[in-house]
């Protein structure tokens, strides 16, 4: 329980009362999601986020252990328990496009959840621990896609399986033996797909017990906010339940209806034609490329393509990897006390140009190689680095911030009226 | 401490993209990149405007069935369809009969054994058969293709960049005499004996020889024309059809999801606000 007025679990009922008594659970949902939570009143969109990246384990947690009844995993006939799911399996086909396309909505959810926390400085204390979980869990997010996107053994599972665990065997002296300790053969087989296979059905479950971690640790603090000032008082405040599960419902139904609209017109879409060719060691795509949500880290690990005292393989595996484990250290490396970038004038203008760049990323992880793109995604990788490391800490230091109101209250009374610093703001 | 130790990090980093960025330069400059044949000859795939395109897109089961006959009487002499049951062509509208005949009376048997002897034999098809592949295995399918494996046919439409319209470009299409312009740009490229030039194909040279060479080559039961751009549009409609039997199904549930979707989301906003109505945010 965050504030001293947060409302208290009563119950009326004398079945509840007594389930309260021996057990708390209702009391458990009451305080974390229900009306014992006091959530700040100016919660803008972005913050349905959260509740949708649940919701989107949830879809792919029910549609995974279904598609698992059906699925099997060997070499031998795992493509083709994916096509007897997809003819055969009632409603299959609905099945493994959901869960196929389940993961992009996930990871298209949790990127717009991480751009949220940039943008209103949520990473900043005191909320640092749920930063951190939160990086932990996109950690554990991307080794059960990757790992997922293997089974059905298509052409790109086994060559992106090929190219992924072949990243170990740039650590000097010891790769290979531990690529091969890994994948429990020289090359993917049926050894690594069905140790991939144990992993994609067990991950999914520690990511749903590092959430609760993730929530436990939100609910000390309380939520963040659009103008990143802190809760001062009850006025500041609204619980939950109803007000915030009506605003999810809202979020919920437009996430589903472009969930709906991918999985039964375009299922295809964000997938690679080349995993409708069955698995082949013998015969390499023309162009490998990993799945859209990877293809920002995929084109920084290319763009490594000079030696320097290390090899360049390992210079790019080493970006890659430390692109994402820079994020732990994002705390401490923006001081600014103001956490809100619509206060932020010139940290709001870099955060742009990283989005840009990100996006610049994608293109070219997935594009082929040409010396122009090359060219592109070399640039952006040093924007990228740049922006994290050298460029945050700076700006944090030098950059005036515009005032910020007294209270959230103050805020939104003031937007209400017209004028004030938060009109410009893109806060509902 | 943590900010100087990620500013000598971020300094390694973008140092060593400086030294691959320079590389990369001076390669572009010293060693401009010189263009391929694949790259100037290759077309985008010609539209074959099928009924199975688009949000609300069904199979036309006339053109799917004349499909089937030209992949019947042409293709499956070399292209194995494994993932796909005879009994699945109910589907298109044949009746069980029907059904049943086609698979007795396909050309290639099921391998089987002989309960008497244990010798390797075949019989004849039977409706839950998926269709048998022309070869015994890849190997002979190589030796009478030329060294070239004929792919299954199956997933082709999903398997190939918007498969459809390839299949019936690359078939319908694709095989035009190799341009001069072609040979005389790039003489290293002159389609090798035994392959074919096609304009379709990512490497421009494909070993199967053309399949559709003549009007009229396949007799259509329900009378249409087989011109050779009919049959090449008929047979993408019905590897469409291999490839995503679902596809009307997929659609009709997702126009009742979407429906009431929106229905939803309405209803949600306007508890929303109901719910929020007094309260300034
Ligand atoms: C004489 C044997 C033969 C016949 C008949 C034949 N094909 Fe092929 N087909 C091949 C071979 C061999 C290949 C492999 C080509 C290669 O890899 O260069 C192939 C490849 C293909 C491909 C894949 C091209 C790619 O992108 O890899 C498609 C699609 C195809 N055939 C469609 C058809 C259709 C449709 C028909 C019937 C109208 C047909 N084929 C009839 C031998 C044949
Ligand atoms: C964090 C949540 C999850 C993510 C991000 C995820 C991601 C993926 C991806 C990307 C694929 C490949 C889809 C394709 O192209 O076919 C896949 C396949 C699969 N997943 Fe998951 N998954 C998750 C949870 C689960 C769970 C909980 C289970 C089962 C208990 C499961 C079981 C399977 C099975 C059986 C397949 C193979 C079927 C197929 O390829 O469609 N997944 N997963």
């Amino acid at each position: 329980m965050s504030f001293p007025w947060a409302k208290h679990y009563q119950p009326k009922q004398p079945l509840m009362r007594w389930l309260d008594e021996k057990l708390p659970l209702p009391r458990l949902v009451y305080n974390a999601v229900g009306a014992g939570y006091p959530v700040p009143r100016n919660l803008n969109y972005f913050w349905n986020f959260g509740v949708l990246a649940g919701a989107a384990l949830g879809i792919q947690i029910i549609t995974g252990i279904v598609l698992a009844m059906h699925y099997a995993a060997n070499a031998g006939v795992a493509f083709g328990s994916i096509e007897s799911i997809m003819r055969d399996v009632n409603a299959g086909w609905f099945l493994r496009y959901a869960h196929a396309n389940g993961a992009s909505m996930f990871l298209l959810v949790v990127y717009i959840h991480i751009g949220r926390g940039l943008y209103y400085g949520s990473y900043k204390a005191p909320r640092e621990m749920v930063w951190l979980l939160g990086v932990v869990i996109f950690l554990l997010m991307m080794a059960t896609a990757f790992m997922g996107y293997v089974l059905p053994w298509g052409q790109m599972s086994f060559w992106g399986a090929q190219v992924i665990t072949g990243f170990f065997s740039a650590i000097p002296l010891v790769g290979d033996t531990i690529r091969v300790w890994l994948l429990g053969g020289f090359a993917p087989d049926n050894a690594a797909l069905n140790r991939f296979f144990s992993l994609h059905y067990l991950l999914p479950f520690v990511i749903a017990g590092v959430i609760v971690l993730h929530i436990w640790a939100l609910h000390i603090p309380g939520s963040n906010n659009p103008t990143g000032v802190e809760v001062k008082g009850e006025q500041d405040t609204v619980p939950f339940h109803p007000y915030y599960t009506a605003k999810d419902a809202v979020g919920l139904g437009v996430f589903m209806l472009v969930f709906a609209l991918l999985l039964f017109f375009s299922p295809n879409l964000l997938g690679h034609p080349d995993n409708y060719i069955e698995a082949n060691p013998l015969s390499t795509p023309a162009h490998i490329v990993p799945e859209w949500y990877f293809l920002p880290f995929y084109a920084i690990l290319k763009s490594f393509t000079a030696n320097f005292i290390l090899d360049a393989k390992l210079w790019g595996v080493l970006a890659m990897f430390g692109s994402i484990l820079l994020l732990f250290f994002l705390p401490w490396l923006d001081s600014s006390p103001v956490r809100s970038a619509n206060f932020r004038p010139l940290y709001r203008k870099f955060l742009g140009v990283l989005l840009l760049d990100v996006l610049v990323l994608g293109y070219v992880g997935g594009a082929e190689p040409s010396p122009g793109v090359i060219l592109l995604g070399q640039i952006a990788s040093i924007y990228y680095f740049a922006h994290f490391l050298i460029i945050l800490p700076i700006v944090a230091r030098s950059e005036r911030p515009r005032p910020l109101p007294n209270s959230i209250t103050e805020a939104v009374l003031e937007k209400h009226a017209g004028l004030g610093p938060t009109k410009s703001a893109m806060a509902n | 401490m943590v900010r100087i130790i990620a500013s000598l990090v971020g300094a390694a980093f973008v140092f060593v993209l400086g030294l691959a960025l320079f590389g990369t330069v001076s390669e572009w400059v010293s060693n401009p990149p010189v263009e391929s044949a694949e790259h100037e000859f290759h077309h985008h795939p010609l539209d074959a405007g099928l009924s199975s395109a688009g949000f609300f897109g069904k199979f036309d089961r006339r053109q799917v069935q004349r499909g089937f006959q030209v992949y019947q009487e042409v293709c499956s002499a070399c292209h194995s369809l494994k993932y796909v049951s005879f009994r699945d062509l109910t589907q298109l509208g044949y009746n069980d009969a029907e059904v049943k005949a086609i698979a007795k009376g396909w050309k290639i048997e099921q391998p089987t054994i002989n309960p008497d002897t244990g010798e390797a034999s075949t019989r004849p098809n039977v409706p839950s058969d998926r269709f048998p592949s022309p070869f015994a295995n890849d190997i002979a399918a190589r030796a009478a293709n030329n060294n070239a494996l004929p792919p299954d046919l199956s997933l082709m439409a999903k398997a190939r960049h918007d498969g459809a319209n390839y299949i019936y470009s690359l078939v319908g299409h694709g095989y035009v005499a190799q341009p001069a312009e072609l040979i005389r740009k790039f003489p290293a490229s002159k389609t090798p004996t035994g392959l074919h030039y096609n304009q379709y194909f990512a490497n421009l040279n494909i070993a199967m020889p053309p399949p559709l060479t003549q009007d009229g080559q396949v007799t259509y039961a329900d009378g249409t024309r087989a011109s050779v751009d009919q049959m090449a549009k008929d047979v993408s409609a019905f590897l469409t059809w291999t490839a995503e039997p679902r596809l009307e199904a997929r659609h009709a549930a997702g126009f009742g999801a979407v429906v009431f979707l929106i229905i939803f989301c309405f209803l949600a906003w306007g508890a929303y606000q109901n719910v929020w109505r007094d309260l300034k945010h």
